[in-house]
């Protein structure tokens, strides 16, 4: 079992410092998580470590590929607020 | 302000409006990371608030960064101040922040260090930025309050997990007020940025500044929110308006005290370089600094040399400018009892503390209030530049409408030259465009025109008001 980072992860190192296994590493375009190593914190945290400092949504996914911070909950922006904001943006 | 404190002031270029004609500073960004998220920033980009706008391109290592800044340091000899903003928070990459001070205090022993910081971890960081010859740190406080906290601060990383609401931000605001206090108690100089957000804590603000410089902040910096939608933060999405640059000066004026010097902060990048308000970061990139040979001894030596200089010339500035402070409006008075309301005036200027810029290649204008007791700055306005040199640009006119947008209270703008078009709108508008005084020392010439104001009776009726007021 391990976290998954995706490709919206946007390179900020947070995770990379607070991750108790050293699973995390900086790969070409965005960083990742080794499969072999990461323990999903088990052991050392109750919460998952770099799942708990990362900023962005949807960036990192738990085992069973749901994003462990879904849309709205980091930034306390609700999606469809978004969604009609770069529909705004976009339209101009 | 303590002697200690003013002489170190005097010769920065962040803090005295006059040293940053002068000295150049830099940024390096070794700090990626935040442990906090704030409702303005969004961390796909650089945080616009804060100090740093725009994209920071490259992020260093502690070893690059210590190059970067040899390399800027032997070109730009003026280079003083090295600071560390970002661009997450500088000490939430303690090893990154620290590593790099660490080998600028030993390598570089002439530039100042400085760093910012949001304070979660600040308490745990002062025993070692105490060893680094740490000039000043910035810590950026919004408020004091947790219920206030938590509109501006979603959540906080802390003691391993992710913590939100209220309770995050009594954690984070404990945790400032408390690396504040240890500092100060180590003799390293604080200032406290604090974002203006309107309707949130601009009100609240005053109360933070009362506090803050009672610990023994020795500055308060208040800046504009920035929030645009297509930045994408919490507060640029959900609409959440900037303050207007007279709101601002209004708050900045509450909460200034005798402090009126911070006013030309201008929000820098995490990686600018160079005098403030030019940005030279585009000559030290990664691969140009690796092919430079640099003799940092020798760089040094002629360092000293320019610095001592340039102080020099400062000490005569602020001499004459005591000077002038004296001279008062005294003279023309002459006999009258009438006491003069005070006058703002933009100034356009590219450096150098002269009136040298045409009005339509400012991209933000200095603002002064002439008063009787003499010239004093009050700030910057930013404006979007509308002269680009060509007529086929469509959005001419509405940039100007937002120059003069920006001038908004002011009843006057000097500059080296200002075109036909804008005079007149300048005019409509109720500000009094000026070309006369091209090139010469901006407070000497906007006191000049202060007094050309009271000769010619413009000022007469106010000051009648006034004193029958009085
Ligand atoms: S879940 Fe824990 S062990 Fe796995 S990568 Fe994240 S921080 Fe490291
Ligand atoms: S914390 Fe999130 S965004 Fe930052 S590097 Fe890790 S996965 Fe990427
Ligand atoms: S502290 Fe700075 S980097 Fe962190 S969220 Fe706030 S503005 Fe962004």
């Amino acid at each position: 079992m391990a976290l998954k980072i995706v490709e919206s992860c946007v390179n900020c190192w947070a995770c990379v410092d607070v991750c108790p296994s050293e699973a995390i590493s900086l790969g070409s375009t965005h960083f990742k998580i080794s499969a072999s190593k990461c323990t999903e914190c088990d052991g050392d945290y109750e919460e998952k470590q770099c799942a708990s400092i990362c900023p962005i949504e949807g960036a990192i996914l738990l085992a069973d590929g749901t994003p462990a911070n879904p849309p709205g909950s980091l930034t306390g922006i609700p999606p469809e607020r978004l969604a009609e904001a770069m529909r705004e943006i976009q339209a101009r | 302000m303590p002697e200690h404190i003013r002489e170190k002031v005097h010769n920065h270029p962040c803090y005295s409006e006059d040293a940053h004609h002068y000295f150049a500073r830099m940024h390096v960004a070794v700090a990626p990371a935040c442990n906090i998220q704030c409702h303005y920033c969004n961390r796909k980009y650089d945080c616009a608030n804060e100090s740093r706008p725009g994209v920071v391109s490259e992020v260093l290592s502690p070893e690059q960064a210590v190059k970067k800044v040899k390399a800027v340091a032997a070109t730009i000899p003026q280079m003083t101040v090295l600071g560390i903003a970002g661009p997450g928070d500088p000490l939430a990459n303690p090893q990154r922040t620290l590593e790099t001070f660490r080998m600028l205090s030993e390598q570089a022993p002439d530039i100042k260090l400085c760093v910012s910081t949001n304070g979660l971890a600040l308490p745990e960081c002062v025993e070692e930025l105490a060893k680094h010859n740490i000039d000043h740190v910035t810590i950026t406080i919004n408020c004091v309050d947790p219920e206030i906290g938590a509109k501006i601060y979603p959540w906080i990383y802390w003691n391993n997990k992710r913590i939100r609401g209220v309770k995050a931000a009594r954690i984070l605001i404990e945790q400032q007020q408390k690396g504040l206090e240890m500092l100060v108690a180590r003799g390293i100089l604080v200032k406290v940025n604090s974002v203006m957000i309107p309707g949130v804590n601009d009100e609240h603000l005053k109360e933070v500044s009362k506090i803050v410089k009672a610990k023994g902040a020795f500055l308060h910096n208040v800046m504009p929110l920035i929030a645009e939608a297509e930045h994408g933060t919490f507060y640029g999405v959900m609409g959440q308006r900037s303050p207007e640059p007279e709101e601002l000066q209004d708050l900045q004026d509450a909460c200034a005290g005798d402090m009126n010097m911070m006013r030309h902060c201008r929000q820098c990048r995490a990686d600018a370089v160079g005098m403030l308000g030019e940005d030279r970061g585009d000559e030290f990139t990664l691969d140009k600094i690796e092919s430079m040979e640099i003799d940092y001894e020798a760089a040094m030596v002629k360092r000293a040399a320019i610095h001592a200089a340039i102080k020099e010339e400062l000490d005569e500035k602020s001499a004459k400018k005591a000077r002038l402070a004296g001279l008062s409006v005294a003279s023309v008075q002459n006999g009258t009892t009438g006491r003069y309301r005070s006058v703002l005036m933009a100034v356009a200027t590219s450096g150098g503390g002269l009136i040298n810029q045409h009005f339509g290649h400012a991209t933000e204008f200095l603002v002064y209030e002439a008063s009787p007791s003499g010239v004093r700055f009050i700030g910057h306005r930013r404006v979007d530049q509308y002269c680009v040199g060509n007529d086929t640009c469509g959005e001419k006119e509405s940039a100007l409408a937002g120059s003069i947008r920006a001038l908004k209270g002011c009843e006057a703008v000097l500059c080296s030259k200002v075109g036909f078009e804008p005079w007149g709108d300048l005019e409509a508008a109720g500000i009094q465009p000026n070309g006369e005084h091209a090139m010469e020392p901006i407070e000497e010439a906007v006191m000049a025109v202060y007094l050309e104001m009271i000769e010619s009776g413009r000022l007469e009726n106010d000051g009648a008001l006034l004193q029958a007021k009085a």
